[in-house]
């Protein structure tokens, strides 16, 4: 297939170069509704481009500059264009699947909030077929390779082969050599380096030369990149290369780095100095490295941080404003008797501001400054039914236990036996009253935990009977005869990977391995919707806490913002390196998080859809997330079985909690956030004293402008207690609204 | 060491003939070297591509074991067309076949019969998924304010805090499970299911003669091994029921089980401590283990486990498994705490004593002043129980017992009762005369060691007891039970039976005769019969001090073969006339120097079943328990 599409390359790469581009700007379109830029910028560079190359280039630079704004990157890229028409910058040409960084599917100009609900449905009609996955991944064939080859030429370079080991020897030697201060700090070079000059000997045909290049030095990279190795390793012809995500990789996106000014300028005189060219240029072209000013990181400091497909984040990537702070609960008196309800609802509408107050209301009369504007997304409104919730809840809260380390909660658990290893997702209601699996064999399990049984509605000819006028309506239209303890939801055809309770309970999510989301009622128990859209794998989805909105994330590293009502997505996140394996949205439904293989989280806002954060620092695949009920902080867990904990606001990690030996799948702060429970495949539940936690950071301004973190070397301290079970591993965790801890898993034998 | 490994993952290929092989399989024949190098690479890498994908399948599905439906879908996710149906039954389904100097690994493909299949009759429907939740929950759900539990203190439900097991909830799990997925592997046959029935109900049973059987075949039946996890089993089981129901009486009966086993030469109990250990401490330790703690002797059961304890210390302990030393520590802790009652103390002193000399002299020493403080406050003290003043008085024997022992070996002379005083505290003078006593007897015996010594080297001492009936007639195996009136003591260095300190005088007269004379040996009616199978390479020295004079016991030795194969080799019998006991011995054995077991208020009764033995294949005799 490889070898028939080499001998019509280049007519080829150019054709679907064109589609690309149309591609990507009605998607555009799609997503914006009115961005002209990219379709007339596609026009533009058409014109003007003799060779395909030439085109490319020219696009590329053009797209760089309308999207992304960055002008240091769009002078470097200017500068290599000058230089040699190779050294094109690929990864913008790319930019419609993969992106680099932060760039925004949906443009940032859709601020007016109060129109996004009706303009996504105006939208629909120009929405593009869901055939146009962003995906680069060539695993439908045809179609991807151009582009793919278009990333690869960037290696066609050729340097000497028996070389490379002496130049990388040289410039380890040299970075042993430097003071210890910058030793740590120019030791970043050494594996993207290694990566580049790998492939480039792989792409040059020197399987040879790079099998020796490897064996030897493979040795000496940080070993949380073994699982990158490993793939790399494999890797030893040129036509390997072509559709190996982890390779695309590292050529679609620049590896940052970040190095202080003197170490950088030490480096710079010592390639300079030796003529190292060919090191030199892979700095330049493949390398970010984001310099500041101040004192050299530490070796520990660097550790911390790195460990992502990619580098690490960006320092400018996140300085974004996020407005962590929680949307302004809406007055609901808590009623005496029923009767009062009915007054309380005229007024009690999200917006409106109430003087009134009862004392278990919400916490604050005045506005939180880190808040969001309360209409700044379109919210629905509440119902009835949602405010009785709210004043269940509030009844509850008033039950709640008060944590501490010296009050840890009790834990529950909740096995599913005879399950044998099928059961893939769990999720609880938030009130604790259902609990949902879904399995290998793509079944979805609704099981009540209290004494009320589930009933489905009545079909619409005996519901016709029913006297609506009745006062227990509500209570007629179920079918008495369909009572039982659990359902069973059948519609997916692959293994159910995630699933999420709406939060007023009347309907279900699931996403599954089929690439499908479905929306199941709880009222009849059938299948609503089927949302179409990632062609791959859904490993995860949630809903917002407000309900409406839910979050997809699966393994075309794309997150997709959906509304219930929308069979098309309203944003596509895209910027991951690899598959998204968890998502999850802010207290305040303002922000979405999402986790991925590529080891790093994003934050993403929900209203412009541009990444806000990215949180590196885990070294290896993230499994869970979860944010602290403030809304400020948040923790990951991850295969390398460490928690890391966020601070949102600033984009810095705060702590490392270690102790878990397996991959963390679950993740939950209790109600008062003051304790983190964690729960993992080792078997075990861990609680951590994540008050202690945050405390214990000292943010100065220089931290926070820098990113520089000293981590407390204490997270032992911060363990509160390890709870182990038999054999079940742990894969979700829930605090009811009383704040005892439920932990759900499957038993094991 | 990860460095180590990547070099080798980097040149991982499959081997070149694989790939002619398969060209073979689909008719592709003389396939270039070239060709088969380049083709295995591709297929290696490809290999390896698609298990990286599978391995993402396996995280998802929060699983450890990677399964070919993850490689299923791996396949799909580069729209490639899945295998279809493959599932096997075994691990690796390949078949070895070698010829022509080819090694070749294929599949097997079996004719199957369709008949055969429609005809078996359908696998049980295994059972659907369920969810199990602790009782707790209903708690939860109910409207009552929850209590706050502390983790380690819920008694149900929750998860233990580092205790390693959801209670409630792994066992639960476990009788579901039980109930759909019975264990195969370790199925016992008619036979020996039968045999378990018979021997279990012997040992609680009833009848006396009947245990003393089942004990006897426990102690040296060969082929018990595969009997043994129910064995222990039952044991643990049992303990911890009739612990509840203060049951002292089938108490006895199990560790008397345990003794059995333990003396099995053919059995492992490596495997069984951590169930028959707590079982056996247990008994040691527990607040109460009688109905009538007042009344019931429930002293011997514990100095008869403690030995028991003791012996698998000795036997068992290693390195890596440690038990003396936690013993010890489990003893000494609840020994040190203030709150435990006398009869648990009186448990842990016992345990720690018969770990031998050295732990009396770390352990137990030092603690006498403040032991004698307590004891004193008891018996001297204004309001005390019955059941306190029993327990100190038991503790105080038990410590002058087993301390004067060692204080004689260990203290200089001489022996000046205002130093005991002041070294040990209230007991100091009570020791003081012990120890005087106990010099005497080691100066007595020393002379008598030199007069008389007894030293069988024969394999497996196994004491039985037996009461020749009226006549020696042969096969008459009257089950008649007899209370033997005599208090007994048995001491044995064999390992496997729990031994006593500091016998006695050895008083006895060793007849040894030929094998062929065993029947026409003579048994004087009403008379005791001691029947020692001695065992390899140690001395058996066993004494009988006897209370009763009117009694004359003889102890016949009988020696056999190390198992009970051994029926070949003659018999040799020795019979031990026991000499009338001296004065000063019979006055010794009143004076504490008998453990309490053998003492004349021990609820155990020694009792025998009568048993003549005529050919030397058979083990005779039945087991004594102490």
């Amino acid at each position: 297939m490889a070898a028939v599409q080499d001998g019509q390359l280049n007519m080829e790469v150019e054709k679907d170069i064109k589609t690309e581009i149309t591609n990507d700007g009605s998607g555009n379109i799609n997503a914006n509704s009115s961005s002209p830029g990219s379709t007339s910028s596609g026009g533009k560079s058409k014109s003007p481009a003799g060779s395909g190359e030439d085109q490319q280039t020219l696009l590329a630079v053009l797209q760089f500059l309308k999207r992304n704004k960055l002008t240091e990157s769009v002078d470097i890229l200017r500068r290599e264009a000058g230089l040699s028409a190779d050294a094109d910058d690929s990864p913008v040409s790319d930019s419609a699947g993969a992106g680099s960084g932060g760039v925004p599917n949906v443009s940032a100009d859709g601020g007016d909030a109060n129109s996004l609900l009706s303009r996504v449905s105006i939208a629909t009609p120009f929405a593009p077929p869901a055939t146009a996955p962003p995906k680069v991944v060539a695993a439908s064939g045809g179609e991807d390779q151009p582009d793919v080859n278009v990333v690869l030429s960037a290696y066609s370079q050729q340097g000497d082969p028996v070389l490379y080991p002496l130049y990388y020897n040289g410039l380890k030697k040299f970075i042993e050599s430097v003071l210890d201060c910058h030793r740590a700090e120019l030791s970043q070079v050494f594996y993207p380096l290694f990566v580049h000059m790998y492939l480039e000997l792989v792409y040059n045909n020197h399987e040879n030369e790079a099998k020796q290049f490897f064996e030897k030095f493979s040795g000496d990279q940080e070993c949380y990149y073994e699982e990158d190795l490993r793939i790399l390793s494999s890797m030893s012809k040129k036509e390997h290369m072509k559709g190996n995500e982890t390779m695309l990789d590292f050529r679609t996106s620049k590896f940052v780095l970040r190095i202080s000014r003197d170490s950088y300028q030490l480096l710079k005189r010592h390639l300079q100095e030796r003529q190292n060219n060919q090191i030199w240029n892979i700095i330049q072209e493949h390398l970010y490295i984001d310099i500041f000013d101040g004192m050299p990181r530490s070796k520990s400091q660097i550790d911390a941080m790195s460990g992502s497909l990619a580098g690490e984040g960006k320092r400018d990537a996140n300085k974004a404003k996020v407005f962590y702070g929680l949307l302004k609960e809406p007055e609901i008196e808590v009623p005496l008797d029923d009767e009062d309800e009915e007054a309380e609802n005229e007024e009690g509408k999200p917006k409106k501001k109430k003087p009134k107050k009862d004392s278990m209301g919400s916490k604050s009369k005045k506005q939180d400054p880190n808040a969001p504007q309360q209409t700044r997304i379109p919210l629905p409104e509440l119902k009835d039914s949602d405010k009785l919730d709210k004043i269940m809840n509030m009844k509850e809260a008033t039950k709640k236990i008060r944590l501490g380390p010296d009050n840890l909660p009790s834990i529950c658990f909740y096995s599913f036996l005879n399950a044998y290893q099928g059961l893939t997702a769990v999720d609880f209601t938030d009130d604790s009253s259902l609990i949902a699996g879904g399995f290998a064999d793509s079944t979805v399990r609704v099981w009540s935990v209290t004494p009320k049984k589930l009933r489905r509605v009545k079909s619409a000819a005996d519901l016709s009977n029913i006297d609506k006028e009745s006062d227990d309506v509500l209570e007629r239209i179920m079918d008495e005869k369909t009572a039982s303890e659990s359902k069973i939801l059948y519609g997916h055809s692959g293994p159910v990977y995630g699933i999420s309770f709406s939060p007023d309970r009347n309907y279900l999510l699931s996403s599954s391995e089929d690439g499908t989301v479905r929306l199941w009622s709880l009222q009849t128990f059938t299948c609503l919707v089927g949302y179409k859209g990632h062609n791959y794998p859904v490993w995860d989805t949630q809903f917002s806490p407000y309900g409406y909105y839910f979050i997809s994330g699966g393994h075309d590293r794309v997150a997709r913002l959906w509304a219930t009502d929308h069979y098309q997505p309203l944003r596509m996140f895209a910027g991951h390196l690899a598959d998204i394996t968890c998502t999850l949205f802010h207290p305040n439904s303002n922000y979405v998080a999402t986790g991925s293989a590529d080891r790093t989280i994003r934050l993403w806002d929900v209203l412009t859809g541009n990444c806000v954060r990215i949180l590196t620092g885990h070294k290896g695949p993230i499994h869970s997330l979860a944010f602290s009920p403030n809304g400020k902080f948040m923790a990951s867990g991850a295969t390398d079985g460490r928690v890391l904990l966020w601070d949102v606001g600033h984009g810095l990690m705060v702590g490392e909690l270690k102790g878990h030996t397996d991959t963390i799948y679950a993740l939950k702060f209790s109600r008062d956030g003051e304790i983190l429970a964690s729960g993992s495949m080792d078997n075990t539940v861990k609680l951590w004293d994540t008050l202690k936690a945050f405390d214990d950071v000292e943010l100065d301004d220089f931290t926070a402008a820098t990113g520089h973190i000293h981590l407390p070397e204490n997270s032992q301290e911060l363990l509160l207690g390890t709870y182990m079970t038999k054999s079940t591993p742990v894969i979700h965790l829930h605090f009811t609204r009383r704040n005892l801890l439920l932990a759900a898993g499957a038993y094991n034998p | 060491m990860a460095e180590e490994r990547r070099p080798k993952q980097c040149t991982v290929v499959l081997p070149t003939e694989s790939m002619k092989a398969m060209a073979e399989s689909i008719g592709v024949g003389q396939l270039q070297e070239e060709s088969c190098a380049a083709l295995s690479e591709e297929v290696s890498y490809r290999i390896k591509e698609i298990a990286q994908d599978a391995l993402k399948f396996m995280h998802h599905g929060k699983r450890r074991k990677l399964t070919t439906s993850d490689i299923d879908h791996a396949l799909k996710l580069k729209n490639v067309e899945p295998l279809y149906g493959f599932q096997s039954q075994e691990f690796i389904p390949f078949r070895f076949a070698s010829g022509g100097g080819r090694e070749l690994h294929f599949y097997e493909e079996k004719e199957v019969d369709l008949s055969d299949i429609i005809n078996t009759p359908l696998p049980r429907v295994p059972l659907d998924v369920s969810l199990k939740a602790p009782k707790e929950q209903q708690k939860a759900e109910s409207t009552e304010p929850l209590k706050v539990v502390k983790p380690g203190q819920e008694e149900e439900g929750s998860i233990q805090k580092g205790q390693g097991a959801i209670s409630a909830e792994a066992k639960g799990k476990k009788e579901g499970l039980m109930r759909m997925k019975p264990r195969s592997t370790h199925e016992l046959s008619v036979e020996q299911q039968l045999y378990y029935k018979e021997i279990t109900e012997a040992c609680v049973g009833s009848c006396e003669a009947k245990r003393a059987e089942a004990l006897q075949s426990i102690a040296t039946d060969p082929g018990l091994y595969q009997m043994l996890p129910r064995f222990s089993t039952f044991i643990s089981e049992g303990v911890r029921v009739n612990v509840v129901q203060n049951n002292l009486a089938l108490l006895i009966y199990l560790m008397r089980m345990v003794k059995a086993l333990m003396d099995n030469p053919t059995l492992y109990l490596e495997k069984y401590l951590h169930e028959l250990i707590p079982a056996v401490v247990t008994c040691i330790v527990s607040k109460q283990l009688c109905l009538r703690p007042d009344v019931d002797n429930h002293w011997a059961l514990r100095d008869f486990a403690a030995r028991l304890m003791a012996q698998s210390c000795k036997t068992f302990s290693t390195t890596t498994n440690n038990i003396q030393s936690r013993i010890t520590k489990t003893f000494t802790k609840s020994w040190l705490d203030e709150k435990t009652q006398w009869t648990t103390r009186y448990g842990c002193i016992a345990g720690l004593s018969e770990l031998g000399p050295d732990v009396i002299k770390t352990l137990i020493l030092p603690r006498l002043t403040v032991e004698g403080a307590r004891i004193k406050a008891v018996s001297e003290g204004p309001v005390v129980s019955n059941i306190d003043k029993i327990g100190a008085d038991h503790v105080q024997s038990l410590l002058l017992k087993h301390c004067a022992s060692v204080i004689a070996k260990t203290r200089p002379l001489p022996d000046n009762m205002e130093q005991y005083r002041a070294d040990y505290g209230y007991l100091g003078p009570t020791l003081c005369s012990h120890v005087v006593k106990a010099r005497a007897q080691a100066a007595l015996q020393a002379q008598q060691v030199n007069r008389t010594t007894l030293t069988i080297t024969q394999p497996r001492p196994t004491l039985t007891v037996s009461q020749s009936g009226i006549g020696g007639s042969g096969g008459s195996r009257s089950p008649s039970i007899i209370k033997v009136p005599s208090s007994l003591t048995l001491m044995s260095t064999r390992p496997g039976t729990p031994t006593q300190p500091s016998p006695p005088a050895t008083k006895y007269i060793v007849m040894a005769t030929s094998a062929g004379a065993s029947s026409t040996q003579q048994v004087l009616d009403g008379s005791l019969v001691i029947t020692l199978s001695s065992s390899s390479g140690s001395s058996v020295t066993s004494t009988v001090a006897s209370a009763t004079s009117t009694l004359q016991p003889l102890v016949k030795l009988e020696s056999r073969a190390a198992s009970g194969l051994g029926g070949s080799r003659p018999l040799q019998k020795y019979i031990v006339v026991s000499l009338p006991t001296s004065a000063s011995s019979s006055l010794e054995s009143k004076s504490g120097m008998l453990p309490p077991s053998s003492s004349s208020t021990s609820p155990i009764s020694l009792e025998a079943g009568m048993k003549m033995d005529h050919t030397g294949c058979v083990p005779n005799g039945t087991l004594l328990p102490i």
